[in-house]
């Protein structure tokens, strides 16, 4: 009896793990909570306030749960008479209270829930002091299983790698040109998906210069894991210098290499010193169509993709 | 359970069975509400997708649809004969009121079948379009629900010859005038919603 | 079509699977014909219309899935802890993450709980069985059929490869062409049949065959967790019916619904989707909740406490699962208008589930809680299912979900509900009516050390998950390749084991209690702390359930009736009860159907035509079925009864 009475003292330590494990976190630097730009630092600091709502609660309940198995396990040492009420089968105050408490929580979670929310469709608004800039238009498209960041303003286009400028908000335009994916760089900010025959906007922005890891994070078949990218994030001149060299030095996006880049498989980064924007448009409904009805066959092909490291095109 | 049975009221509610019976079909009913509400909201969201097909306003004719109409609710009124007819005992009056009712639904039938046909010849087919998919599978729904419907009726008919009006053939009959009405009910919804609508816009 | 052609080749694992499956089915055919047990099957199993014969097949049916998805679920952990072994393949690794959701969703958690459903409800409620005997024996074998259509997937034609959400565009024909999509459409499609049809079928019974003065309010708290769910099952499958029915079409005819050409809407799949597949979510909980709430009160031998809240809170969670369907898809892109209040309603169902909690908590205040295997079970539920409950709500709280969407932390989350909720309840349910079932208790002691290895199995491998989620690991990813990501799913990998190993103790202690454990003689199994009819009754239950219904008119009436020395066999009050014959119709239609299915998988449409005409065939043989069942005689009744009660 005495080895069932230390196990469910066992269930009373999980809260313990739970706080042993957040305190971990700082060490383990998660990429979620540790933002580098300010709508990854929204979402973070929603997520610090509603984990004090939730430990709140786990305490509570842990703590009402660990007194209720050891006080009144039927074979307790010590039990009085009046443990034991076996008619009692409700109370309306007391189910009252627990009914209010949590509509209470529910409603403070729900109001920085909808303002963030209000707030993420816009772009971010600058740090006291310093001046708004207008956001850096980057078309984002998909297509089995690689990216393309157009740059209309630079008349650039890269291909599985993203260069921007850091302290700007950057106004992502996402569109696919065949299955569904979602954008997703983690240290700058929540994702949002990318369709065929639709274009949604996500704002982001990094407020720290470095290189962060960005992906699709919607599994769309066989190349999903590797459909990566890089973000460097850099300065504003060194964003301005490198958008200048790739527009003299990379070569030009003919519709025809796009035509091939478009094929499903992997592929490595490349650079163009021009944008597919006037090729095709993947997020009209006349636009949508246009891979699957071109390369039918070889979506029935299959990459045999075993580890991605032994995959040369794919860095 | 079956043992308990009932002196008075209506034939088919005089067992447990029977109730049961009918309680199950009401909420299959239920279901089927819900089937055909997911495919009148996907027709909605799927309206305008037409693609490169024919518009559905250059294809709807007010005439064809007007009779269909015509047809079905006019059945719906005979099938409610039937059962008015077996609630007074009438073998006969339920058998002829519901022959008519198949025929009506014959006809309904045959009019859709040719009214498909016009439109695929017209250039509107499932593969056409998102929207003209989701018409076919929306009207063509109703129409396998009539075509089984007719089936069904059948069999019932063979069933009351052989065997007269008892608790179990009355209860029958009662289930599928729930269900004949119940399809009425929903050709006025694809009247209005689908054959109207889609005249005008 | 070249027999290759069909046969998935190339694959060593898959060769080995194939091997074992037809050694299995091999060994099977022989120990039948060797025990001369063919008959037997066929007739008291195959025709069966006994609800208690059916639940079991359910059950049996269910530990055979976890067993599928079990394995699955732990090649997945083998790669992503050893990534360098190069064990999965991109292909292997995606087939296996779809077949292990659906498996675990569609085949393992709803039918177990409906087997428990088939053999309780009636029990509970004093019936002789289902409304309708026969289209229950239609709706288990719809689901066996479906079931045993979807596994043979991976030898035959391939598995389907999209996710158990299975995501338009990417499973639609252009981008997964093939049989394997079409495995999972028909395999849903015609087990759904059968859901719905239990759903319909178990409502009319809760409805209609109560015992005497029984009234809505005086019912168990499992079978009012029954009706509400049937309450979801009817007004949410035929919305799965309709979205797997025009993927069919897409696919099959070429309609243009989800597809990328022709103007379709690959989006209105997810719509449709989740409409349905989020009150599934409460399909597969309310009746765990109802279970818990059972077992509890027994235990704790005590009244649950606020058995009316309980009740409301379930319908006010039925009544809002319909209503936060966008929440599995946020960043969609809808707008923060949408967005917002599908959050709201979202963290509002939190507030039901949490009255619940707290009645259960208040059910132990000043109760006297015996830790037997299946209260073992149920309290691990509370503290457990609470950190899925709390990163549930986390994850309603769109604008936070936009960083948690698609990553583990969902993951961990849906585990820690679906497992720490649904399985816990499976097991916990499972062995406490297992004596009602088959006459003996399962063994305390190895039942013990299966819930301990299981528990913190789980907990070992899904509470990182929340962390790997948080560093931005996406699911379904087939390979960890990110250094930082290992070490967590190493640990992962390691809980997985224990829970493989709890499960195997579990298996044994079936063959185990079979073997050694003691036999019923009484029907209040548990120490005569029963509540409800259902140990009222002798065990093993007679097959007419029960000799003569008492009248009821409380919660917990079996308590009274002990009191009062009443018993369910007042031999004066014997009256003949009426019976349903056994049928082997629902089988063969359910078989042809199965048949039809297959040839529209395969596109062989003469074999989908054919099975399509059995099938319509067989429901004109049932239309012309007058055969009434038949009666057990007074007599009958009377020595069972004095055999069974030892009097």
């Amino acid at each position: 009896m005495k080895a069932k009475h230390l196990r469910n003292r066992w269930l009373g330590l999980l809260p313990l793990s739970l706080i042993f494990f957040l305190s971990g976190c700082g060490q383990l630097e998660m990429t979620v909570l540790n933002p580098k730009g300010p709508v990854a630092q929204s979402q973070y600091d929603l997520i610090v306030y509603s984990l004090w709502f939730m430990l709140g609660i786990i305490v509570v309940v842990f703590a009402l749960f660990t007194y209720m198995i050891i006080k009144y396990r039927e074979n307790r040492p010590g039990r009085k008479e009046s443990d034991y009420d076996p008619n009692l089968h409700g109370n309306t105050t007391i189910e009252i209270i627990w009914t209010i408490i949590p509509v209470i929580i529910v409603i403070l979670l729900s109001i920085p829930t909808v303002t963030t929310l209000f707030d993420l469709e816009k772009p971010p608004v600058p740090a006291a002091g310093e001046e708004e800039k207008e956001p850096l238009v980057v078309y984002a498209t998909t297509a089995d299983w690689k990216w393309f960041f157009s740059y209309p303003e630079q008349d650039i286009e890269t291909v599985n790698y993203l260069h921007i400028p850091a302290d700007r908000p950057i106004e992502f335009r996402l569109s696919s040109a065949d299955s569904m994916s979602a954008l997703w760089i983690p240290a700058l900010g929540g994702q949002k998906y990318n369709m065929a025959g639709m274009m949604t906007t996500l704002y982001l922005e990094a407020d720290e210069e470095g290189v962060y890891d960005g992906r699709n994070s919607n599994f769309n078949g066989e190349g999903f894991a590797a459909q990566t990218f890089k973000v460097y994030a850099e300065s504003e001149e060194e964003f301005n210098a490198w958008a200048e060299e790739i527009s003299n030095e990379a070569p030009e996006l003919t519709a025809e290499r796009y035509d091939e880049l478009l094929a499903p498989g992997l592929t490595d980064v490349q650079s163009y010193s021009n944008t597919h924007l006037d090729y095709v448009k993947h997020h009209t409904r006349e636009g949508m169509g246009y891979v699957v009805e071109k390369y039918r066959e070889q979506f029935k092909e299959k990459l045999h993709l075993y580890e991605i490291e032994e995959q040369e095109s794919f860095q | 359970m079956a043992a308990e049975e009932l002196k008075t009221g209506p034939l088919e509610y005089r067992t447990q069975e029977g109730q049961m019976s009918i309680m199950g079909f009401w909420i299959f009913l239920g279901a089927e509400v819900v089937l055909f509400a997911t495919l009148f909201a996907t027709y909605a969201v799927l309206f305008g997708r037409t693609a490169d097909a024919p518009l559905p306003s250059e294809l709807f004719e007010p005439g064809i649809v007007l009779i269909m109409t015509f047809l079905l609710l006019t059945s719906s009124f005979t099938c409610g004969l039937a059962i008015h007819e077996m609630r007074r005992g009438s073998v006969k009056g339920l058998i002829f009121w519901m022959v008519i009712t198949l025929a009506l639904g014959l006809g309904f039938l045959g009019f859709e079948i040719y009214e498909f046909v016009h439109y695929a010849h017209e250039g509107a087919t499932l593969q056409s379009s998102a929207f003209w998919s989701a018409f076919f599978v929306l009207a063509g729904t109703h129409g396998l629900h009539v075509t089984l419907g007719i089936g069904w009726a059948i069999l019932l008919l063979i069933q009351i010859k052989q065997r007269g009006l008892t608790n179990v053939t009355s209860r029958k009959f009662f289930i599928i005038s729930l269900y004949w009405h119940f399809l009425d009910v929903i050709w006025i919804f694809i009247f209005t919603s689908v054959y109207l609508i889609g005249m005008v816009i | 079509m070249h027999i290759t052609d069909i046969l998935v080749t190339g694959e060593p694992i898959i060769y080995g699977a194939m091997v074992s499956m037809a050694l299995g089915g091999l060994a099977i055919l022989f120990v039948l014909t060797y025990f001369k047990k063919w008959k037997w099957l066929w007739r008291e199993w195959l025709t069966s219309v006994d609800h208690k014969k059916i639940g079991v097949m359910y059950i049996l049916s269910a530990l055979l899935m976890l067993f599928r998805g079990g394995v699955d679920a732990m090649m997945m952990r083998v790669q992503l802890a050893f990534p360098d072994l190069g064990f999965l393949n991109s292909q292997h690794y995606n087939e296996i993450f779809t077949t292990h959701g659906t498996i675990m969703i569609i085949f393992m958690a709803m039918p177990f709980l409906i087997g428990l459903m088939n053999i309780i409800v009636p029990l509970q409620i004093g019936a002789r069985d289902f409304a309708f005997p026969y289209l229950n024996a239609l709706s288990f074998w719809s689901f066996f059929f479906g079931m045993a259509l979807f596994n043979i997937s991976f030898v035959i034609g391939g598995s389907p490869d999209a996710g158990w959400t299975s995501y338009t565009p990417l499973s639609g024909a252009a981008m997964s062409p093939g049989p394997g999509q079409n495995f999972y459409l028909m395999g849903l499609q015609l087990s759904g049949i059968g859901t719905l049809a239990t759903g319909i079928n178990l409502m009319v019974t809760i409805l209609k065959m109560r015992a005497p003065g029984m009234k809505l309010f005086h019912m168990p708290i499992f079978t009012w967790s029954t009706l509400v769910t049937c309450f979801i099952i009817v007004f949410a499958f035929p919305i799965l019916t309709v979205a797997l029915a025009l993927l069919t079409i897409d696919r099959i005819f070429g309609a243009q619904f989800f597809t990328l050409t022709g103007e379709g809407l690959p989006m209105m799949w997810a719509n449709l989707f989740w409409m349905w597949g989020h009150p599934e979510v409460y399909i597969v909980i309310l009746p765990a909740f109802g279970i818990f709430s059972e077992v509890i009160a027994t235990f704790a031998k005590k009244r649950l406490f606020g058995y009316n809240v309980m009740v409301w809170s379930m319908i006010v969670i039925a009544l809002l699962s319909f209503l936060v369907w966008v929440h599995h898809f946020f960043t969609m892109g809808a707008g923060a208008f949408v967005n917002s209040v599908f959050s709201v309603s979202t963290m509002l169902i939190a507030v039901p589930t949490g009255v619940k909690i707290f009645n259960w908590l208040a059910t132990l205040y000043k109760s006297k809680i015996e830790f037997t295997v299946p209260m073992l079970w149920s309290l691990a539920f509370i503290p457990s299912f609470i950190l899925g409950g709390v990163t549930g709500v986390m994850l309603g709280m769109a604008a936070a979900d936009y960083q948690f969407h698609n990553s583990y932390f969902l993951i961990a989350h849906f585990h820690y509900v679906l497992i720490a909720g649904t399985v816990f309840a499976c097991f916990a349910g499972l062995v406490f009516w297992y004596p009602k079932m088959f006459g003996h208790k399962m063994n305390e002691r190895l039942g013990r050390w299966a819930f301990w290895l299981f528990f913190f199995g789980f907990h070992v491998c899904f509470f990182p998950q929340y962390f790997l989620g948080l560093d931005g690991m996406p699911r379904r990813l087939f390979i960890t390749n990110v250094a930082e990501w290992l070490p967590l799913n190493v640990i992962s990998t390691v809980g997985a084991v224990g829970m493989a190993l709890g499960f195997v103790v579990f298996v044994y202690n079936v063959y185990y209690s079979f073997r050694y454990s003691e036999r019923e003689t009484t029907g209040d199994s548990w120490n005569g702390n029963g509540r409800t009819l259902e140990w009222a009754t002798t065990t093993p239950v007679p097959y007419y359930n029960f000799a003569t219904v008492p009248y009821v008119d409380e919660i917990d009436p079996y308590v009274r009736m002990k009191e009062e020395g009443k018993t369910t066999f007042e031999e004066d009050e014997v009256k003949p009860i009426h019976m349903p014959s056994y049928t082997g119709q629902p089988f063969i239609f359910m078989a042809l159907l199965g048949l039809a299915s297959f040839g529209l998988i395969f596109e062989w449409m003469y074999l989908a035509v054919f099975g399509l005409i059995g099938g319509v065939v067989m429901m004109i043989r049932r239309s012309f079925d007058y055969d009434d069942g038949y009666y057990v005689s007074v007599e009958e009744i009377k020595e069972t009864e004095k055999k069974a009660r030892g009097l």
